[in-house]
C-alpha cells in the first residue's frame, strides 16, 4: 500500500471517526435541547438536576436505555423484528458521512510521523513526541499526504442525490418495526409512516431541483463553492427551501406530520412495543434525521460551511488575501456550519412545541394536491427564468442573477403566502363534500 | 364518505394557515423568556401562610395534631365525639380517668391510611385539641408507621388547619 493511499485512508477514519462522534454525542444533546426548549417554551424549567444544568441527563437516560430489560411480543416476528431498529438506524445515520461540514483543508505533509513529532515539539513536549512518532512508524510505517482534504467524510460527486436514495430508506425501518411488532398500534403508525414519507420524499425531491438547475451539479462541495461565488441560495430559491423544509418535517416524522407516533392516538406508533435500546435506536434515528435535514438545508441554501462576508477561492480555502489560517479556517467554517444547522434544529423544535398535529387526510392532501403541484410549479417557473435570463437577457453574472431570481421569488412568495393560503391549504373535511348551492345547515349530518 | 362537519365561515384573511402558524410562533418565542413558574421542590416549599412565593391554603387538610396544655399534656377530655363522628372509623380512643377525676385519652390512635381528611374531628372537638394540619410531607417507611399515636400526634409542629376562612365563617 503506499504512502499516499494509506494517508488517505488515516485521513478519513480520523474523519469518521469525529464526526461520528459529534453526530451521536449531539443526538444525545438534542434530547435535551427538546425537553429544555419545551419547557422553555411552557414557562417550565426542564430538566436541571443531572449535572449542571441537567447537562449529564442524556447520559442517565442512555444508561437506563442500556440497562432495561429487552422486551419480545410473544407473537412478534423476532427477525424482523430486531432488524428494524437497525434498518432506521443505519441510514440516518449513513447520511451524516456525505454532507460537508467544513472547508475542505489543503494538505501537504510528506510524514505523518514526522509531523507529529514536529508538531509536539513545537508545543515543548519533545520526549513524548518522539514517542508518538515512534509508534506511529512502528504500526503504520511511512504516511504521506498530498491534496486538499474534504470537509465530508465522503465527498461523494453524487452527494445530493445519495441523501435523497438513502434518507428514503429510512421508511423501510418504521414499516418492518410497526409490521412485525403484530400490534395493531405499531401496524397502523407504520402504515402511515409509508403512506407518508413516500408522499413527501416526492415533493422533497422535486422541491430541490432548482436547486440543481442553478448550480448545475449535484455534488455538495460543488453546490456550495457556486453559492460562494454568487449568493447563498436562499434568496433566489426561497419557495423552494419552504418547501424542502416542510416536507422535511414530514421526512422526519416531526410535529406537524408526526401520525406515525401520534402519541395520543397510537400510543407511540411504530416503536410501541420496543423497549430498551431498540426504542433507544429509533429515538436516534429520528434525531440524527432532524440534524441531517437541517444540515442539508444549511448546504443547500445557507451556503454550508461558507462564512458571511468572505470570499474564499475554493482550491485554497484558508487563503485570505496574503494570510493563510489554514486549519484555523476549517475549524471556523465548522464553527458556521454548525450554527447553521443548530438554528435550523431550533426551529424545528420551535414548530414542534407550536403546531398541533395534522389530520390525516389533511397530511394527504397537503402533500399531494398543494406540496407536489408547488413543487413542480415552481420548478418550471424558475427553469422558464433561468433561461430567459442567461439566454434571454444575456446575464452572466451569478450574483445578478440571484437577485433577479429573488424578485422573482418575492412576487411567488406573495402568490403563495397572499393568495393561495387562504383555507385551501389545510382545509376541514367538508371541502370534500361540498355541497352546492344553499345546502343543509352546516353541521347537520349529510347522508352520502 | 360524507362527514358532516360544521364549518365556521369566518373572513377568508383569519384562515391561512402560514400566517396562523407565525403567529403561534411569535407566541411560543415570547413564552421562552418569561418567568418560569415551575417549584424547585425539595429546596423551595409551599407554606400554609403569605411568606413564601408558593402558599397552600390555610384551610388545607392535611395529617393530624394535637393540641397541648402548658403542662404538655394533651388537651383532649376523651370526651368520644370524634371516633364517634369520624365517618372513616379511624379514630381508636380509650378513655381513662385520673385520681382527680379528669379524664384523659388512655389510647389515642389516628390512622392516616383510613383518614380521609374530612376535618369533623377538628370542627366537633369542644377542647380545640384535636386538629387537621396544614402540612403534605407524609412520606414513611413502613406501613405501620401510619397510625400515629398520641405521643407523635402531640409531638407535631406545623401549623393547623383553620377550616373556614375566619373572614367569611359562614361561607358566603
Amino acid at each position: 500500500m503506499s504512502p499516499e493511499l494509506k494517508g488517505f485512508i488515516l485521513l478519513s477514519i480520523l474523519k469518521m471517526l469525529v464526526v461520528f462522534t459529534v453526530v451521536l454525542v449531539g443526538v444525545a444533546l438534542l434530547t435535551l435541547m427538546e425537553r429544555k426548549v419545551s419547557a422553555w417554551m411552557q414557562n417550565r424549567r426542564g430538566p436541571n438536576r443531572v449535572g449542571w444544568a441537567g447537562l449529564l441527563q442524556p447520559a442517565a437516560d442512555g444508561l437506563k436505555n442500556i440497562v432495561k430489560e429487552e422486551t419480545f411480543p410473544a407473537v412478534a416476528n423476532t427477525g424482523l423484528f430486531l432488524l428494524a431498529p437497525a434498518m432506521a438506524f443505519i441510514p440516518a445515520l449513513l447520511l451524516s458521512g456525505v454532507i460537508p461540514w467544513a472547508a475542505p483543508l489543503p494538505i501537504s505533509v510528506d510524514d505523518f510521523g514526522e509531523a507529529i513529532h514536529a508538531g509536539l515539539t513545537s508545543l515543548y513536549l519533545e520526549p513524548t513526541g518522539r514517542f508518538i512518532s515512534w509508534l506511529f512508524h512502528l504500526v503504520f510505517g511511512p504516511v504521506s499526504f498530498h491534496g486538499v482534504l474534504s470537509g465530508a467524510v465522503a465527498d461523494l460527486p453524487v452527494g445530493f442525490l445519495f441523501i435523497l436514495a438513502v434518507s428514503s430508506l429510512g421508511v423501510y425501518g418504521i414499516a418492518l418495526a410497526g409490521w412485525s411488532s403484530n400490534s395493531k398500534y405499531a401496524l397502523l403508525g407504520g402504515l402511515r409512516s409509508s403512506a407518508q414519507m413516500v408522499s413527501y420524499e416526492v415533493a422533497m425531491g422535486v422541491s430541490l431541483i432548482p436547486v440543481l438547475l442553478l448550480s448545475g451539479n449535484v455534488s455538495f462541495s460543488e453546490i456550495i463553492n457556486r453559492q460562494q461565488a454568487g449568493t447563498w441560495y436562499i434568496f433566489p430559491l426561497f419557495l423552494s427551501f419552504f418547501l424542502y423544509f416542510v416536507s422535511g418535517f414530514a421526512e422526519t416524522n416531526r410535529l406537524p406530520f408526526d401520525l406515525p407516533e401520534a402519541e395520543s392516538e397510537l400510543i407511540a406508533g411504530y416503536h410501541t412495543e420496543y423497549s430498551a435500546m431498540k426504542f433507544s435506536m429509533f429515538f436516534i434515528a429520528e434525531y440524527s434525521n432532524v440534524v441531517t435535514v437541517s444540515a442539508v438545508a444549511s448546504a443547500l441554501f445557507f451556503g454550508g460551511w461558507d462564512v458571511p462576508f468572505i470570499s474564499v477561492d475554493p482550491a485554497h480555502p484558508g487563503l485570505l488575501g496574503t494570510v493563510n489560517l489554514g486549519l484555523l479556517f476549517t475549524l471556523l467554517s465548522a464553527l458556521v456550519m454548525f450554527v447553521k444547522t443548530m438554528t435550523f434544529i431550533f426551529v424545528v423544535m420551535w414548530i414542534r412545541w407550536t403546531l398541533p398535529r395534522f389530520r390525516y387526510d389533511q397530511l394527504m392532501a397537503l402533500g399531494w394536491k398543494v406540496m407536489l403541484p408547488m413543487a413542480l410549479g415552481y420548478v418550471m417557473i424558475i427553469s422558464t427564468a433561468i433561461y430567459v435570463i442567461e439566454h434571454g437577457l444575456g446575464i452572466e453574472s451569478a450574483r445578478t442573477q440571484s437577485w433577479i431570481l429573488f424578485g422573482l421569488n418575492l412576487i411567488l412568495a406573495y402568490g403563495v403566502f397572499g393568495l393561495l393560503d387562504r383555507g385551501r391549504i389545510v382545509s376541514g373535511s367538508n371541502s370534500r363534500t361540498r355541497v352546492p348551492g344553499p345546502g343543509p345547515v352546516a353541521g347537520a349530518r349529510r347522508v352520502a | 364518505m360524507a362527514i358532516g362537519v360544521k364549518v365556521m365561515k369566518r373572513p377568508e384573511t383569519e384562515v391561512s394557515y402560514i400566517r396562523a402558524t407565525l403567529k403561534g410562533m411569535r407566541l411560543t418565542f415570547k413564552h421562552m423568556f418569561q418567568p418560569k413558574v415551575t417549584m424547585q421542590y425539595p429546596e423551595e416549599k409551599s407554606t400554609g401562610d403569605e411568606r413564601g412565593t408558593y402558599t397552600i391554603s390555610p384551610r388545607w387538610r392535611g395529617t393530624h395534631r394535637m393540641m397541648a396544655d402548658e403542662q404538655g399534656r394533651s388537651k383532649c377530655v376523651a370526651c368520644g365525639l370524634c371516633p364517634q363522628i369520624c365517618p372513616a372509623n379511624c379514630i381508636k380512643l380509650v378513655p381513662g380517668e385520673d385520681e382527680e377525676g379528669n379524664r384523659y385519652p388512655l389510647i389515642y390512635e389516628i390512622d392516616e391510611f383510613r383518614c380521609v381528611f374530612c376535618g369533623y374531628c377538628q370542627e366537633v372537638c369542644p377542647e380545640e385539641a384535636i386538629h387537621v394540619g396544614v402540612h403534605y410531607e407524609n412520606a414513611e417507611y413502613n406501613r405501620g408507621r401510619f397510625v400515629y399515636d398520641l405521643e407523635r400526634l402531640t409531638a407535631q409542629t406545623h401549623p393547623v388547619s383553620s377550616l373556614w376562612d375566619p373572614t367569611d365563617a359562614r361561607g358566603e
